[in-house]
């Protein structure tokens, strides 16, 4: 038999000031069959050129800096202030890039996608789970349609003006609508949680290979995270798995596709 | 120059809801139509305007903010400004975020000469006055910790831009070292003990809280050294010796228990089940350390501690609340040589609501309390910022009502943490600090806040509670330092050992560790401050937040210095272990302490305690006549102390980590689950359940049966969700009032040895526990009589088990229609103290008519149920499981009902154990009692599982709405629907959102 000799696509989680997702996120990529390395900011810093060596780059979820001066915002200029030449080389490449939640934040701060993310409509943080459409096009969502995932924000009402959107529908880059799907039917709950323009949860840029959203994939990877488990575990014994795990596989996928 | 910047959102601002909504609630004479909320950055430096209008583009996001310099923002109308800032020398985090990106986006030296201060301005229009504006902002801020400034309109006009002056802190030049002479007479030393020291300015500087005797020995000991203790000395002994340290009403010898109650009942109770388990043992640190440690697996523990953070809570509540929490996820970090903190748990015990009356702390009606809202507000929020910030989830809390404490809110904070048994190479759980190792601060830096906190929670609060015993947690520091340390510096072997600087600051911490190698010699001129001009006693005892202390070796130092330089954390040497025996403190080359060790920490005398019992008597409250309770279970049902607390728990943040099995919100319903689970390894299927209970309300009656009922409920909560009860343990928090009062003493005794007896009985150890002992209240209400408020004595137990596969969890909640509905145990006459007494007794004419029934716990019998409910949920025969607890039955029907949002048909006929009554079978609190639901296929499995333990099948799960209960005649007792008992459980909640 002919050996596998695929090598698993190279990924970096940024960490530091806050940051706090980077562990379970890593589990995520590595369980898919990726190798994740997680990186404190500063010693990115210290050693820009690293950022070549990897395909997929992630900013997770978290509280950098405290959300002070503005979610994301400090974070982001820190980044910027050291590693923009990397950052724009890393994304000229044929790579991949998510932010997550907080990660979202920066990555709108940074400038690398589109729009802003300001307070809740209720202006009060807010944990629960809400179904997405998929409107977008992109290797990460390969093969889903619709996907339930918790959110954990205070700062996730996305802005975008009327033009920039119609652009973005056109370009299938806005990724996920808040839609009311399974959960929000199950436990009674508004659609769009945080009054984001036009129901926007995540949009995409870069020709689909960078993602910004405000749920959390990875805090969906086993099926017991799910609000539905106790239920549906009663009819049959599920799969252990849980939804949010498709986003990492299609990504960890699309380089080893590459190698084939 | 100073500088002002103001950051304004361009569109419509979401936050202005809340305020408008709270503002329109103060009863204001006019009304308010429209307002701005403006991030002011005050910021000292000597930047070119190029260079601070690069600063002000990085604090603004042009999508949908706008900033401008020197000159307020253009706003539509406006006529008033309010102006919210911290007063010197609070913590400003904020602040500490801009000054760092100032400096990075500048690319300027860290100490460049740079202050930013920040503060909130909300311009306000609308036809309001003067008077309506003072309301407002006083209900924006707290005057302990911020400022408040208003202006009109025309007074800004001139200059249009608010004015520049820099809230510094100014310390009067002060002698640093006082020699406090104690030969004086007793009413002095007694004066010293309670009110302080006098400082160079003739005022006292705060209680010592050292009594007349702890001051005579104190006397003794100077007298045979041949010299006056300097102020250091004092208030270093004062720290130390604090009840909050030293616990010394559990320490202390009392009637015939001549070990004292801490190593009688509780780590005597802990010996002898760890004697009983033999191999099984699974208790591996237990009371020596910060939190207490359990085996999680072979190659894992997970340790748990809960603290309570009530004093601080009652004058600052966010304040209060955010150091409570950052301050537990230390005693994780502190834990051996530094645990993974990965679940937070809270608990909150708030007066009343909707209670307005103003009460103050001074006869002169100058010091007013915080009302039950505002302080409820602030500490929710305070949790929510503390845990949200810090990326652990908050798994698992309640919320408490009741006019008792009013006087003093409890806040109970709890943290689990996960950690390696070995690392490298040596068992993680054991640490000592050599002597020549460096004793090495890492951390936030030191100010005035905080002094005088450990020992102002030994005394009751009144007019002489000092101020300066708040501080604000700043969870981003401690995050990072948190990640260097556990997760970087800990397996690099880079320490030898690690503890928490909580109460007494590193006067405690540092002498603690020093008791491992025998001495230490601190320089205190080295420790980091946050502005000049603290004298060396404050450094000393200051409880300034987020830092940690270690004992570094020398030859590691540089290695350890440089990787928390490089995680953005502040590392410095302020002294060096040894083995003198002695604690001394130098500043600037002096000495200024030298005490022996074995003073400092066993110095304190022992002082016999006697207690004297005390009955107490309640009647019983009118019943209902007739056979519908209808009305009374809807009642019951959206009282706020049975109700939902949604509005609380989808705050915090539950599911970072990816750990979440059963979440605090549960079904489809939503209703909060009484035991969590989560998955702190994600590599394993392991799960680690922790529930936790209390009855404050027993106490009045009996505390030995409140304390058995918590016990046994809190195991209870936790076997229901799938822990196994070989392998639970337990956690003790004991808030009392009076404590020296000899019937509150006694009342003590009989709940510790309600928790030697029923631990012992259920075979789970405590592992970790914490008392706060004086929770009274002495002020006056707004004639200037007197007032004193006492919480009742309150025992919460939490419980942590860990359970060998997390997929057989099980929620509350009814599944699905045709499912078999059985209650297992026994139901006996035990309304006494219930929620349902209290309701009848609110109702009624006399108000303390709560009964006297309170329920008992018998072990023996529960240990059957309770073991055959684990191997019903071992082998999946069980839809749901509800314990039942306040509010009994007919509320842990309702609960199962809602959170399924299934109906049910139950019949009472066949409830085992001793009732007469209706209500006795409704809302009996009768303890060891659980309800289940059971799929048709499953029922004969279930049933032969269950065979010689005492249950009954009551009823079936509908697919309707119906909601029916029939009496033991069969008669309808209550008929209500899922949907009306819905709206029911969430209607206080949704009114608190």
């Amino acid at each position: 038999m002919k050996k596998n000799t695929i090598q698993k696509p190279k990924i970096i989680i940024m960490s530091g000031y806050g940051l706090n997702c980077e562990e379970e996120t890593k589990f995520a990529f590595e369980s898919v069959g990726g190798k994740a390395d997680i990186v404190h900011i500063n010693d990115l810093i210290t050693s820009p050129k690293m950022l070549s060596k990897y395909q997929i780059l992630v900013f997770p979820g978290g509280f950098s800096y405290g959300d002070d001066t503005g979610s994301g915002k400090a974070y982001a200029n820190k980044f910027k202030n050291h590693l923009s030449k990397e950052l724009e080389e890393f994304l000229s490449r044929d790579t991949l890039a998510i932010g997550i939640c907080n990660g979202f934040q920066i990555l709108t701060s940074l400038g690398v996608l589109p729009g802003a993310l300001t307070h809740n409509k209720n202006g009060q943080y807010i944990d629960r789970w809400v179904d997405l459409k998929v409107t977008g096009k992109s290797p990460w969502l390969s093969g889903i349609k619709k996907i339930s995932l918790p959110i954990a924000h205070g700062e996730g009402k996305y802005l975008i003006s009327k033009v920039e959107y119609k652009t973005m529908m056109k370009n299938k880059e806005i990724a996920f609508t808040y839609d009311k799907g399974e959960i929000c039917k199950f436990q009674n709950l508004e659609a769009n949680p945080n009054g984001a323009n036009y129901d926007i949860a995540g949009v995409l840029g870069y020709n689909g290979r960078v993602l910004g959203m405000m749920p959390h994939p990875e805090r969906a990877q086993f099926s017991h995270h799910s609000p539905l488990w106790q239920m549906k575990k009663q009819k049959s014994r599920n799969t252990k798995e849980g939804d949010g795990i498709i986003l990492f596989r299609n990504a960890v996928n699309y380089f080893n596709k590459k190698q084939k | 120059m100073t500088s002002r910047l103001y950051v304004l959102p361009k569109g419509e601002d979401s936050r202005k809801g809340l305020f408008l909504k709270s503002w329109n609630s103060l009863g204001l004479n006019g009304k308010i139509t429209d307002l701005s909320i403006i991030d002011s950055y005050l910021i000292q430096s000597g930047f070119s305007v190029n260079e601070l209008a690069r600063v002000a583009a990085a604090f603004t996001n042009p999508i949908f903010e706008k900033f401008s310099i020197n000159e307020l923002p253009k706003v539509k109308d406006f006529s008033y400004i309010i102006e919210i800032g911290f007063l010197p020398g609070v913590t400003d985090n904020v602040a500490h975020t801009a000054r760092e990106t100032i400096v990075d986006l500048l690319h300027t030296k860290e100490n460049i000469s740079l202050e930013v201060f920040t503060s909130k301005v909300f311009l306000i229009s609308g036809t309001v006055s003067m008077e309506d504006v003072k309301k407002i902002a006083s209900s924006l801020y707290n005057p302990l910790i911020e400022q408040g400034h208003i202006y009109t309109i025309k007074e800004i006009r001139k200059d249009n831009n608010l004015p520049l002056v820099i809230p510094k802190v100014v310390l009067l030049k002060q002698t640093p070292v006082i020699n406090v002479s104690l030969s004086v007479s007793d009413e002095e030393l007694i004066k010293i003990g309670k009110e302080g020291i006098i400082g160079n300015d003739g005022v006292r500087r705060g209680p010592l809280a050292l009594d007349l005797e702890s001051m005579k020995v104190i006397q003794k000991h100077f007298q045979e050294l041949g010299r006056n203790p300097k102020d250091i000395e004092l208030e270093s002994l004062a720290q130390t010796w604090s009840e909050h340290c030293k616990h010394t009403i559990f320490a202390n010898p009392i009637d015939d228990i001549k070990d004292g109650l801490y190593k009688t009942y509780i780590k005597g109770a802990t010996n002898t089940i760890r004697k009983q388990k033999g191999k099984n043992d699974f208790c591996v640190s237990v009371f020596s350390d910060n939190s207490g440690g359990i085996i999680f697996d072979k190659d894992n523990l997970v340790t748990h501690k809960v603290e309570t953070h009530n004093s601080p809570s009652a004058l600052d509540p966010f304040g209060g609340a955010i150091t409570g929490i950052v301050g537990v996820n230390r005693d994780t970090i502190g834990f051996g040589l530094g645990a993974k903190p990965v679940a937070n748990m809270y608990g909150f015990c708030f007066g009343d609501p909707y209670d307005t009356r103003a009460l103050y702390k001074d006869k002169n009606l100058t010091q007013k309390m915080l009302p039950p809202k505002r302080i409820m507000d602030g500490v929710i929020r305070g949790v929510n910022v503390g845990g949200n910030c810090s990326g652990i989830p908050t798994v698992s809390g309640f919320v408490r009502y009741d006019d008792q404490f009013r006087g003093k809110p409890l806040v109970f904070v709890g943290t689990v943490g996960i950690i390696p048994r070995k690392i490298n190479g040596k068992p993680s759980h054991l640490k000592e600090a050599l002597s020549g190792d460096y004793v090495v601060v890492v951390g936030g830096r030191v100010g005035a806040d905080g002094i005088h906190g450990a020992t102002f929670s030994s005394v009751a609060m009144d007019s002489t509670s000092p101020a300066t015993a708040v501080q604000i947690g700043d969870p981003i520091t401690q995050k990072k330092l948190s990640d260097a340390i556990v997760k970087e510096a800990r397996g690099m072997d880079l320490y030898t050992s690690i503890t928490d600087n909580g109460a007494g600051g590193i006067s405690c911490s540092i002498a603690e560790m020093a008791k491992e190698c025998g001495g230490v010699v601190v320089d205190l001129e080295k420790v980091p401050l946050k502005y000049q001009g603290l004298q060396p006693w404050q450094i000393w005892i200051s409880e300034s937040q987020e830092r940690m202390t270690l004992s570094v070796p020398k030859n590691k130092w540089n290695t350890f210095k440089e990787l928390m330089d490089k995680r953005g954390v502040e590392a410095t040497i302020v002294g060096e272990f040894t083995n003198s025996g002695k604690c001394i403190v130098n500043y600037n080359g002096k000495e200024i302490m030298n005490i022996s060790l074995e003073f400092l920490h066993d110095g304190l005398p022992k002082k016999p305690l006697t207690s004297s019992p005390i009955a107490h008597h309640y009647d019983n409250p009118k019943t209902l006549s007739g056979v519908s309770r209808t009305k009374a279970l809807e009642e019951l049902f959206q009282d706020k102390n049975i109700s939902g607390f949604s509005f609380v728990s989808e705050q915090y943040d539950h599911e970072v980590q990816a750990s979440s099995v059963l979440k605090p919100l549960s079904g489809r319903g939503r209703i909060n689950t009484d035991a969590q689970v989560l998955r702190p390894v994600l590599s394993s299927s392991k799960g680690v359940v922790v529930a936790s209970a209390l009855y404050p309300s027993y106490s009045l009656i009996n505390t030995y049966h409140m304390a058995s009922c918590a016990i046994d409920t809190a195991i209870r909560n936790a076997i229901c969700a799938g822990a196994s009860l070989s392998n639970l343990a337990i956690l003790d928090n004991f808030c009392w009032c009076s404590s020296y009062d000899q019937n509150r003493l006694a009342e003590l005794i009989d709940a510790l040895k309600a928790c030697y007896h029923f631990a012992v009985g259920y075979g789970t150890p405590f592992i970790s526990g914490k008392d706060s002992m004086f929770n009274d209240f002495k002020g006056y209400d707004d004639k200037g009589n007197p007032v004193a408020i006492s919480i009742p004595p309150t025992l919460l137990i939490s419980a942590i088990g860990v359970m060998p596969d997390l997929n057989k969890t099980v929620s509350p909640e009814f599944k699905k229609a045709g499912d078999s509905i059985y209650l297992l145990g026994e139901t006996y006459d035990e309304l006494g103290g219930s929620e349902y007494y209290k309701m009848l007794a609110h109702n009624g004419k006399d108000k303390n008519a709560i009964g006297n029934n309170v329920p008992r716990v018998d072990s023996e019998k529960n240990i059957k149920t309770y073991k055959s409910l684990e191997k019903v949920i071992t082998k999946e025969l069980v839809s749901s499981a509800i314990s039942l607890a306040s509010g009994g039955l007919a509320v842990a029907i309702a609960k199962a009902s809602v959170g399924g949002m299934l109906g049910c048909k139950i019949s009472l006929k066949n409830i085992l154990g001793e009732i007469s009554e209706i209500d006795q079978a409704l809302f009996s609190e009768s303890q060891g009692r659980i309800l289940v639901t059971v799929s048709k296929e499953n029922i004969n499995k279930f049933e032969k599982i269950m065979k010689g333990i005492s249950y009954a099948k009551i009823g079936a799960v509908l697919p309707s709405d119906k909601f029916i209960i029939t009496d033991m005649k069969g008669k309808k007792a209550v008929e209500s629907s899922v949907k009306k008992l819905f709206n029911l459980y969430h209607n206080f909640s949704n009114k608190m959102k």
